[in-house]
């Protein structure tokens, strides 16, 4: 158990490390981006880390509440991105 | 070996594949060179990542929590179903501005109907015509 329960901790922590990282990397897609496109695929990346972000800390504390959070954050993010991609396309979001 | 130790390595399984892959789509979309080609590394692989995440997140809460939780389901289906939505909206964008190789003539129509006017009275759809 024990050798599990080290496992467990070190895969939480590089989980933890490799997702930030991700975070910056699309962060910085953001940032130079060089068409419209771009900067929306970096923030539709950025909202999926963050859920997984949120998912790993609900895993690392054991609180069910994190992964309700998550769940509106997945619907918010589907919604700003549509939203985006519309106003970009059609100049205005709801005709 | 009991089943909670078998639990927390196939937790610890799922937490890396999820790393791995939410690696390789950040690394993805910050290095290939084309519009339509970094919109792959995110929407597919990126979510296949979150999914690990959260199929590690299910085994964990089945079985050294209080039970199954519905939640976590219903974030990897919503993810699942959304993202070729996105994906299909990005592609949009890229060839509505010509940020990328235009696809072949319409066999039909006049044009495609992203690059069509939709109405009168759209300034930004009129412009981008010309």
């Amino acid at each position: 158990m024990s050798f599990a329960t080290d496992l467990m901790n070190t895969a939480l922590i590089i989980s933890f490390l490799v997702v930030s990282l991700a975070q910056i990397m699309s962060m910085i897609r953001l940032v130079i981006g060089p068409s419209t496109g771009d900067r929306i695929l970096a923030l539709d990346t950025m909202v999926v880390n963050a859920i997984a972000l949120v998912v790993l800390l609900g895993i690392a504390q054991g609180v069910r509440i994190y992964f309700e959070a998550a769940l509106i954050i997945a619907m918010l993010g589907f919604v700003s991105t549509v939203a985006y991609a519309r106003f970009v396309l059609r100049g205005d979001i709801i005709e | 070996m009991t089943i909670e130790s078998f639990a927390v390595i196939a937790v610890a399984v799922c937490l890396l594949v999820g790393a791995f892959f939410a690696l390789v789509a950040a690394i993805g979309l910050l290095k290939f060179n084309d519009a339509m080609t970094r919109l792959h590394a995110p929407t597919k692989v990126g979510t296949l990542g979150v999914g690990a995440f959260l199929l590690g997140s299910m085994i964990h809460s089945s079985i050294l929590g209080e039970g199954w939780s519905i939640q976590e389901f219903l974030i990897m289906a919503f993810l699942f179903v959304t993202a070729p939505i996105s994906a299909n909206f990005i592609a949009k964008v890229s060839i509505h501005h010509r940020t990328c190789t235009m696809p072949p003539k319409a066999s039909h129509d006049e044009t495609w109907a992203t690059l069509d006017v939709p109405e009168a009275g759209h300034g930004l759809a009129k412009r981008e015509k010309n």
